[in-house]
C-alpha cells in the first residue's frame, strides 16, 4: 500500500517542472554542464518536489558537489544514480525504474484510459441496439415553457 | 441484481475514501531507506570530544548500538534531546552521536548545556558518512545490530512511542 502511495506521488511529481536552476561552481562549462544534467536527474530530499539541481538546500548542494566529484574521477552518469540510489533508495529517482513495484505507476494510467474507453464503447454498442421506446420521449425545458397565470 | 446498481456509485465512494484515509495519513517524509537490512557503511571519524581518537565501524561490531544524527543547528534535535537523556539513563543501548554538519565548539557547547546521552559522538563535519548513510532530515535514528547490519531507521525527533513501540522490541529481538 506505501509503496503504492510512493509511487503515485513519483507520478504527481513528474509534472513539476523545473524554470530555474542554481548557478555553477566551477569553472569548466562542460563539466557543469554535465553536473547540471545528471543532478536534474536526482529529487532533493529535502525538498522533495525539486531537483537537487534546482534545490539551495544544503544537502542539495552537498550531492551536486558529490556528482561534480565522481565526474571529476571519471564515473559514469549510470554509476552516480547507482550511487545516490543506494543511499536514498529509488525516490531520488525522477524518472523511476520499471520494476515490479513500479509497474502500476507506469502501466495504471494506461490501463485506466483502456477501460473507461472500453466501457464507453460498450455502453454506446448497446444504446444504439436499443427500441426508441426504450428511451424518454424528448421534452421540452421547463425553464422554457411560459409561466401559467392564475 | 439491477436493482442494486444505484449503489454502485456508494461503493467507489467507499474505495476513494479507503485510499485518501490511508494515503493522507502517510508521511510524505519518511522515505523508505534502502539501507534496512544492509551493513552499515564504512566511517572513520573523529570523536567530538577527543578529536585524536578515531571511531571506526569496525569498532562497534560485536554489539547493538543506536546511531543518532544530530546538531547544534537542528532544531528538532532539541526537541527530541530530553527524551535521549532520559532513555540513556536506562543504558538500554549504547548511544554513538554523528554531529553532522556542525562546528566543534557549537557541538560541544550544546551538549554542555542540554546533557550528553551519548557515549561517543563522532565529527562528521562535511556530512560525507551522513550522505553514505542516507541522511536527509536530521535528526535520523539508526539501530545497527551485533553483525553491523542495520536493522532500522527512524528519521525525525525520536519520541517516547518511538522508544516504546519500536526500538524497544527491537533490542529485546536483537539481544536475545
Amino acid at each position: 500500500m506505501r509503496k503504492i502511495f510512493i509511487a503515485l506521488s513519483f507520478a504527481a511529481l513528474a509534472f513539476v517542472a523545473s524554470a530555474k536552476e542554481a548557478a555553477p561552481e566551477s569553472a569548466d562549462p562542460a563539466l557543469e554542464a554535465r553536473v547540471q544534467a545528471v543532478a536534474s536527474e536526482l529529487r532533493c530530499l529535502v525538498c522533495q518536489n525539486q531537483t537537487i539541481a534546482d534545490s539551495h538546500a544544503e544537502l542539495a548542494v552537498d550531492l551536486r558537489n558529490q556528482v561534480r566529484d565522481m565526474l571529476r574521477r571519471g564515473d559514469s552518469e549510470r554509476q552516480i544514480v547507482d550511487y545516490m540510489t543506494a543511499r536514498y533508495g529509488d525516490f531520488v529517482r525522477y524518472r523511476p525504474p520499471v520494476k515490479s513495484t513500479t509497474m502500476l505507476l507506469w502501466f495504471g494510467p494506461g490501463v485506466l484510459l483502456a477501460g473507461g474507453v472500453a466501457t464507453l464503447l460498450l455502453v454506446l454498442r448497446r444504446r444504439s441496439r436499443m427500441a426508441p421506446e426504450n428511451f424518454d420521449p424528448d421534452e421540452a425545458d421547463p425553464a422554457e415553457r411560459p409561466p401559467s397565470t392564475p | 441484481m439491477k436493482k442494486w446498481q444505484f449503489l454502485a456509485p456508494l461503493g467507489l465512494f467507499v474505495v476513494l475514501l479507503g485510499f485518501l484515509t490511508v494515503g493522507l495519513n502517510l508521511n510524505p517524509r519518511e522515505v523508505p531507506s534502502p539501507l534496512i537490512g544492509k551493513p552499515a557503511p564504512a566511517f572513520a571519524l573523529p570523536r567530538l570530544d577527543e578529536p585524536g581518537q578515531t571511531i571506526r565501524r569496525e569498532d562497534l561490531l560485536g554489539k547493538v548500538w543506536m546511531l543518532n544524527v544530530w546538531a547544534s543547528w537542528c532544531v528538532a534535535c532539541r526537541e527530541e534531546h530530553p527524551i535521549l537523556v532520559e532513555y540513556s539513563r536506562k543504558r538500554a543501548v549504547p548511544i554513538y552521536g554523528l554531529n553532522y554538519k556542525d562546528t566543534r565548539p557549537a557541538a560541544m557547547d550544546w551538549l554542555a548545556r542540554f546533557g550528553n546521552p551519548y557515549d561517543a559522538s563522532l565529527s562528521d563535519t562535511a556530512g560525507m558518512v551522513g550522505i553514505d548513510f542516507g541522511v536527509y532530515g536530521v535528526p535520523e535514528t539508526f539501530i545497527i545490530d551485533k553483525q553491523g547490519v542495520i536493522r532500522m531507521k527512524h528519521i525525525g525527533p525520536v519520541t517516547p512511542e518511538v522508544l516504546r513501540d519500536r526500538i524497544e522490541p527491537l533490542l529485546k529481538q536483537l539481544n536475545a
